[in-house]
Formats: structure tokens, C-alpha cells, sequence
């Protein structure tokens, strides 16, 4: 969390969603913000430096909220760093609470509950240019009035307003002033309470209206014996007193119809209505076809398609570029430390691969943020939710997990971070568990390199076919019962209801758009990514040690030796050399941490049918599962320049034997490690990804643990079923 | 026994270009309280503007703003058609 230098004055910026609160935060602070986390929640802290006259000033965008009765976690947490309390532990100096002109009775309702904390507010009026697109009047001297702070009308994305709001803040900080607003009062009696107090402050008796008020409310009212001396007084204060008695005091039950009451009557008061009310607007001329059940559908597949084929395909290059890069760094860096073998391989294949490997994630991240901050930023996500809701939400998610779901057939980093979409925390925890169960694209190598050499030749393209999709299917069905149960199980106390508010639709704010990016890419590469290199490290040292020059040399030597007995030829030239270092390899493999740790769970994994070799090949892919085929290609005396195409590696595995002789793959073993590739969760940097987004790493281990299990128990079920059909 | 009037629906009766007011609300559930916090305040007038393609959510306008529902979610949220 970041830390409040003590005596920097604190603004909060307070607001419903979408009433152009983050639009606002970003022309006030732009790039100089800073992303945290709230101490033990999920929910992000955003803030920035704010430039007064007066000095500087800290600044922090607070969730959007409804109401000051939480009924989530992202609510929870806004409310209690409005009112000071834990995990915020700090109260503003001052809000800036962020109005929608253009829907001004419901924005009130939470103005009114946060005027009641008294502190001091400055009102920053949204969306004035939708009130002149609908011919609608506003009273801005008025709606100040009636509100007792200033209101100051701002068009965020032109910066319109955005100066005189820093100077309306400036003179509140100065003069500071509670919001007066009293919601139980009707206008004519406020209006004789304010000549009440007026008459009083001519006789020299101070009192603010809400003293006033609690006085002629009260039972013992000292006003009266005050008031009988002066006639003139006496008059004023009789029309206040009944006034105020014949108003009815709210009870809890119709809180919310008291607020709305007040909330209508200042919003009748200070715009008037639109001029020809039956007007169809061009949002409703807009969403006749967006969400039409025939052309809405068609137009929301369309841009799904655009999405997953962004991430999917667009990336490519751009990963292949930064791969590129990184071999050129390595290329360039590695002969620097010839003479350092274990340094050399640290910084290039433990540093620079695992930097490299981080990185590679960013361009689908950068991608996805932007598609995501367009959608919402137009308003169409909102439209994707309400027409996907019914396909999801049977099973406990709601319409906004489509996209991070989507997402995460290409790659669950960006999906993950897309669950962000969702306001309510139960929601967004139960999409980001399951959304790595959703079949990437790391995954496709395996696939293509099992079907292509166990389904392929003998059952034909079609089945070739309906196993690749079985297997992208796979996931999405295992979720459903997950998602159940966690909503069942796991995650106690209410749900909140499915709320969703559809905007009228606006152009992008680009600069949204770019700021969007730029956090979310920053976030996953100083959070997650600093994760991720350091468990790349870790692995790389598991995969190179213990390693000593004498082993190298007695697997050169024997291999030398086998050389010249089973191929009768002098141990010389290129063939000799790179069969020799394929060997080396495949030995240091073997016998490092990660090899022996392979062949000490042999006996683990027998039962799914997975020997020593594809063992060690599994586990060398749980820090990231592209990594399998490389491993592979050096388990079975390849190297690791293979890839999935390769003819070699097909032929090898087909000729892969147990011990006694049995084939190691047959049909059976390979639908058991697809299965088993499907179902695990073998990427770090989907848990370093987890656990930045859900702040614990109680979720990262509870995903790997139960994706593990699954893949392992679903594998054994294959393998034994295999077996019995035999 | 409350008199019931042929014209009380609840929320599931709800069809696309519907004009209805509020009623009554029998519903004291945390979900219940969020929703009135949203406006749906006895009084209120609702026009249907969309039911989605499946069924569900439905699409009302209140208040001048646009806000959609789960039917099964306004349990309780008694509505009558107004002209």
C-alpha cells in the first residue's frame, strides 16, 4: 500500500460507476498514479499527486459505490476509506464527489448519505454535455444551493472544468464547509428555517440550520421562551416550528424512499426536464440493434471474434519479436561469460530466458487492456453482459466473466487480469479460479504433437479433429461443476444481485485508453513479473545442478563407447558431435534436481501411465508448459531444438519402450498426458498473476492444487480405462 | 388477507414495452435494500425497455437511467400497469 507521507492533505475522489469517475481521476493526475492494494483485500488502491495553488495534496480514487451500505467487498472497502477505517485507516480531508448531470436522482441518493459524514465536499457535475445533446436546462447556482457545497461542471476527457475544480478545492480547503443537506425537510419548511436564522442573526444569535432544526425538533426547545420577547421573532418561529413538526421523520425501513424523495426534488429544481420526452435517444437507436436477440448476437460474436483473434493471432509477431530480441541479448551476452560455464548458463538461460519469458506475456496483456477499455469505455461491455448474462450466470458466474473467460483460451494471464471487469469480488474470484482451466494456446504444441503421432495416422483427420476440440472443450465443462461448488462452499454470506447499468453509449476516451494499458502492463510486469523471473531462477538451478565437469566428462566417454559399439564407426565428425551433446544433455538432465525428483515420482505417475522420462518432461513444464516439447526433444536424446512438427520426436515416442519391452505410448497414455496437460495448471506465471490480482497466496496454491489433482486423477481414470479396454 | 387486484404482476410478468409503477415491495433481503437503493422505491415508474435474448435479464428505464435485472432477483417487487 502506498504510504501517506504524514501532513500530506488527502482528497478522495467518490462516485457512483460509470458516472465518469476514473475519466476525471486521470485528468487530474494522468500518468503520475500509483497502483496498490488495500492491505489484506483484493481491491486496488489507485492515488496520485495533485497540484493546488495552496501546495500538494494526495489524491485516491476510491471504488465506485452505489451506497454507503457495502453490499461487496469493492463497496466494502470504498466505504470504509471514506469513513477512515480499516484497511484504509485514514479519513479524507476533503471529497470530490464525482455527479452525473445526465442522471442526477440516482447520483444523489449516495451524495446524500455521504454528506451526512461532514466532510467537507466539493461537487464535480459529469456529463453537462448530455444534458445540451437532450435540450435540458441546468441551474448550476441552484443545484449548489440546494446542496450547500459548490458544483463545479467538468468535461473530464477535454479537461474542461478541471481548473476551476482544483480552485474550488483549494478555497473548500481554505474555508472548510460540510456538505448542508437535510433530506427529511421539505423545501418550504427549509425555507423558514433559513428566515428563522436569518431574523435570529439580526438579533446577534448565531445558528448554523441544522442546529436550528435539532432545536425546534427537540422537547425542551429554549427557543420559545427566546422567541416570545420579540414578537417579530415569535411570527418566524411559529410558521418554522410547525413546519418542521408536520414534517415526518424517516424511518429506516423507507430510508431510501426519503433520500430518492429529496433527490427528485433537487433534480426537478435544478434541470429541467428534456424538451420532448418521447424522443427515441441515439443510444435506444443504437441498441435496437446491439442488442437485438438476432443482430445483437451476430455483431457480439463479430467483435468476440476480433478479441480472442487479437490475442490469439495479432500477438504472434509481436511475441515472436520480443523472442527474438531475448535470443539476440543471449546470443550476445552468453560468449561474454565463456569462461564462467554456471554463470553463463544463470544469465542466459535462468535470467534473460526468464525475463524474456515474462515479457512474452505483455503484448496479449496490452492487447486485451485495450479492446477492454474501448468496450467499456463506449459502454458495449455492459450490452455483452446483459445479452451473455442467461448463458452464464445458471451456473454462478454472470455475463461479465465472458470476456476473461474468452480471453483465456489464448492465455490465462490476460484473461485473469481481465476478471477485473467484474465489480463483485465473489464473481471475479470464481472466474479467475476456473479461468485457467480454459485450454491456451501453450497447450496447443502437446495436442498437435500426440494427435499428430497416436491419432492421426491411425483413426484419421476427423478424429484427429474431434480430439483437438475435445480437448479445448474439456476445460469449459470441468469448470461448471467448480464454479457450482465454489459458489456453494467456499464463498459465504450473500450474493450480491446482478446490477448492471447500460450507459448510453459515448466515444472512447483514449486517454482512458492508453492509461489503461500502460498501468495494467506496468502492474503485471513489477508484480507478477518480478515473481515470475525469480521462479525461473529457481527452476534453471534446479534443471543445471549438481553439475560438475567430471560427469560431462564420463557421459561423453560413454557415450563414445556405446558410439562404437552399436554403429562400428570411429567416434569422429558432425553426426558423432551432436548426437554426443544430445546425450550430455539428456544425462544432465537426468541427473539434476528435477531429473532425479522425476525419476524419485516415477512410482507416483506409473499409475497414469507416465514413465521416469515423460515424468520428468511433465514436471519440467509445471513452471511453463511450452516448455514440454524441448524437454521432450532432450529426454528422448533429441535435443532441445525440436518442435511439435517434428518427424524425429513422433518416431521417437512411437519407439519408446518400458523396461519389459511394452510400448511406452499407446493411445490410451497419450489422450491420459493431453488430459493431463489440459487439466494441470502448469504455469507460474498464471499463479504469480493470481496471486497479484487476488493480493493472497491463498488462491495461487488453492488453484494448483486442486487443477493438479484433477489433471493426475483424471489421467490415472484414463490410463486404467485404457487398460480395461484393452 | 390483503385484497389482491387482478392487476398486481410481479416481475417475471414482465413484457418488452411495459409501463408499470411500483407497488409494493415484500422483500427485506440485503438484495432487496440494494435494489430500492437504486431507485426501485414504491411509487417508482419502470418502462420495459428490452427483455435479452434468452429470457433474461430484462432492460428497465427509472429514474432516467437504464438498469438491468435478473427477474428472479425482484422476488418480492409487486408492479401494476400504468398508462
Amino acid at each position: 500500500m502506498a504510504t501517506v507521507a504524514a501532513g500530506t492533505r488527502l482528497v478522495a475522489i467518490v462516485g457512483n460507476p460509470n458516472a465518469g469517475k476514473t475519466t476525471l481521476f486521470n485528468a487530474l493526475t494522468g500518468s503520475r498514479q500509483k497502483v496498490g492494494n488495500y492491505p489484506g483485500v483484493t481491491v486496488e488502491r489507485v492515488s496520485g499527486p495533485l497540484q493546488l495553488a495552496s501546495g500538494s495534496v494526495e489524491c485516491v480514487d476510491i471504488p465506485g459505490l452505489y451506497s454507503m451500505s457495502p453490499v461487496s467487498e469493492d463497496e466494502r472497502v470504498a466505504v470504509a476509506a471514506i469513513r477512515g477505517e480499516a484497511p484504509a485507516n485514514r479519513q479524507p480531508d476533503l471529497l470530490i464527489c464525482v455527479v452525473d448531470a445526465s442522471n442526477l436522482e440516482r447520483n444523489l441518493f449516495l451524495f446524500s448519505q455521504v454528506a451526512e459524514l461532514g466532510i467537507p465536499t466539493v461537487v464535480a457535475l459529469t456529463m453537462v454535455d448530455r444534458l445540451e445533446s437532450a435540450k435540458r436546462l441546468l441551474d448550476l447556482s441552484r443545484l449548489s444551493n440546494l446542496l450547500g457545497v459548490e458544483v463545479v461542471p467538468v468535461v473530464g476527457h477535454k479537461e474542461r472544468g478541471i481548473k476551476d475544480l482544483l480552485e474550488a478545492v483549494d478555497r473548500a480547503f481554505e474555508s472548510p464547509q460540510p456538505p448542508d443537506v437535510d433530506f427529511t425537510l421539505s423545501l418550504e419548511t427549509k425555507a423558514k428555517i433559513a428566515s428563522l436564522r436569518e431574523r435570529l442573526a439580526r438579533s446577534g444569535e448565531d445558528f448554523t440550520k441544522r442546529e436550528l432544526k435539532d432545536k425546534l425538533q427537540s422537547e425542551s426547545n429554549d427557543l420559545a421562551s427566546y422567541a416570545k420577547d420579540f414578537p417579530e421573532i415569535e411570527e418566524v418561529y411559529v410558521r418554522a416550528l410547525d413546519a418542521v413538526t408536520s414534517d415526518v421523520e424517516p424511518t429506516p425501513e423507507d430510508d431510501s424512499s426519503y433520500r430518492y424523495g429529496w433527490s427528485t426534488m433537487v433534480s426537478r429544481a435544478a434541470i429541467s426536464e428534456p424538451g420532448d420526452p418521447g424522443r427515441k435517444t441515439l443510444t435506444d437507436r443504437i441498441d435496437h440493434i446491439l442488442t437485438h436477440r438476432v443482430w445483437g448476437m451476430l455483431v457480439f460474436a463479430g467483435v468476440m471474434y476480433l478479441v480472442f483473434q487479437s490475442i490469439y493471432s495479432f500477438a504472434g509477431p509481436l511475441m515472436d519479436g520480443i523472442d527474438w530480441i531475448f535470443g539476440k541479448l543471449s546470443g550476445w551476452v552468453g560468449p561474454m561469460l565463456d569462461g564462467a560455464p554456471v554463470l553463463q548458463s544463470l544469465v542466459v538461460d535462468g535470467l534473460i530466458g526468464g525475463v524474456g519469458g515474462m515479457l512474452v506475456f505483455l503484448p496479449q496483456i496490452l492487447i486485451l487492456f485495450f479492446f477492454i477499455a474501448v468496450l467499456e469505455g463506449t459502454g458495449y461491455l455492459a450490452r455483452a453482459a446483459f445479452l451473455m448474462d442467461r448463458v452464464l450466470g445458471w451456473c454462478g458466474l454472470n455475463g461479465r466473466a465472458f470476456i476473461p473467460l474468452l480471453s483465456s483460451f489464448a492465455c490465462a494471464i490476460p484473461g485473469i487480469m481481465a476478471a477485473r471487469v467484474m465489480p463483485d469480488v465473489k464473481s471475479r474470484l470464481a472466474t479467475i479460479l476456473v479461468a485457467p482451466l480454459m485450454s491456451c494456446s501453450a497447450r496447443l504444441p502437446v495436442y498437435v504433437l500426440l494427435i499428430g503421432t497416436f491419432i492421426a495416422p491411425k483413426y484419421g483427420p476427423v478424429w484427429a479433429g474431434i480430439t483437438l476440440f475435445a480437448m479445448h472443450l474439456l476445460g469449459l465443462v470441468v469448470a461448471i461443476p467448480i464454479v457450482w461448488f465454489l459458489n456453494r462452499r467456499v464463498f459465504k454470506g450473500t450474493r450480491l444481485p446482478f446490477l448492471l447499468e447500460l450507459p448510453p453509449y459515448q466515444w472512447p476516451k483514449w486517454k482512458d485508453v492508453w492509461l489503461a494499458m500502460y498501468f495494467r502492463g506496468k502492474v503485471f510486469v513489477t508484480t507478477a513479473g518480478t515473481i515470475i523471473v525469480l521462479m525461473s531462477v529457481l527452476i534453471w538451478g534446479l534443471s543445471y545442478f549438481p553439475r560438475s565437469n567430471e560427469a560431462t566428462t564420463r557421459y561423453e566417454q560413454t557415450f563414445e563407447r556405446q558410439w562404437v559399439e552399436t554403429e562400428k564407426q570411429e567416434p569422429f565428425g558432425d553426426k558423432y558431435k551432436s548426437a554426443q551433446d544430445s546425450y550430455v544433455a539428456e544425462q544432465q538432465l537426468a541427473n539434476s534436481y528435477l531429473g532425479r525428483f522425476g525419476k524419485t515420482l516415477e512410482p507416483v505417475f506409473v499409475p497414469a501411465g507416465f514413465d521416469w522420462r515423460i515424468t520428468t518432461a511433465v514436471l519440467s513444464a509445471f513452471p511453463a508448459r511450452e516448455t514440454v516439447v524441448p524437454s521432450l526433444g532432450i529426454i528422448f536424446n533429441l535435443g532441445g531444438d525440436v518442435d511439435e512438427g517434428s518427424v524425429d520426436l513422433q518416431q521417437a515416442i512411437n519407439r519408446a519402450k518400458w523396461p519389459d519391452g511394452r510400448p511406452l505410448f499407446t493411445v490410451w497414455t497419450a489422450i491420459s498426458l493431453m488430459v493431463f496437460f489440459a487439466l494441470c495448471c502448469q504455469c507460474m506465471s498464471t499463479l504469480a498473476t493470481i496471486r497479484r490480482e487476488t493480493n493472497s497466496w491463498k488462491w495461487p496454491v488453492f488453484v494448483f492444487t486442486y487443477m493438479t489433482a484433477l489433471a493426475y486423477l483424471a489421467s490415472v481414470g484414463i490410463n486404467f480405462l485404457g487398460q480395461a479396454l484393452r | 388477507m390483503p385484497l389482491m387486484r387482478d392487476s398486481v404482476m410481479t416481475f417475471s410478468e414482465l413484457k418488452q414495452g411495459m409501463r408499470v409503477r411500483i407497488v409494493g415491495i415484500h422483500n427485506d433481503s440485503p438484495e432487496a435494500r440494494r435494489l430500492k437503493e437504486m431507485g426501485m422505491t414504491v411509487g417508482t415508474t419502470l418502462n420495459v425497455v428490452k427483455v435479452a435474448p434468452f429470457g433474461d435479464p430484462v432492460e428497465i428505464d427509472l429514474r432516467g437511467y437504464r438498469l438491468c435485472l435478473r427477474k428472479k432477483e425482484t422476488l418480492g417487487f409487486d408492479v401494476e400497469p400504468v398508462e
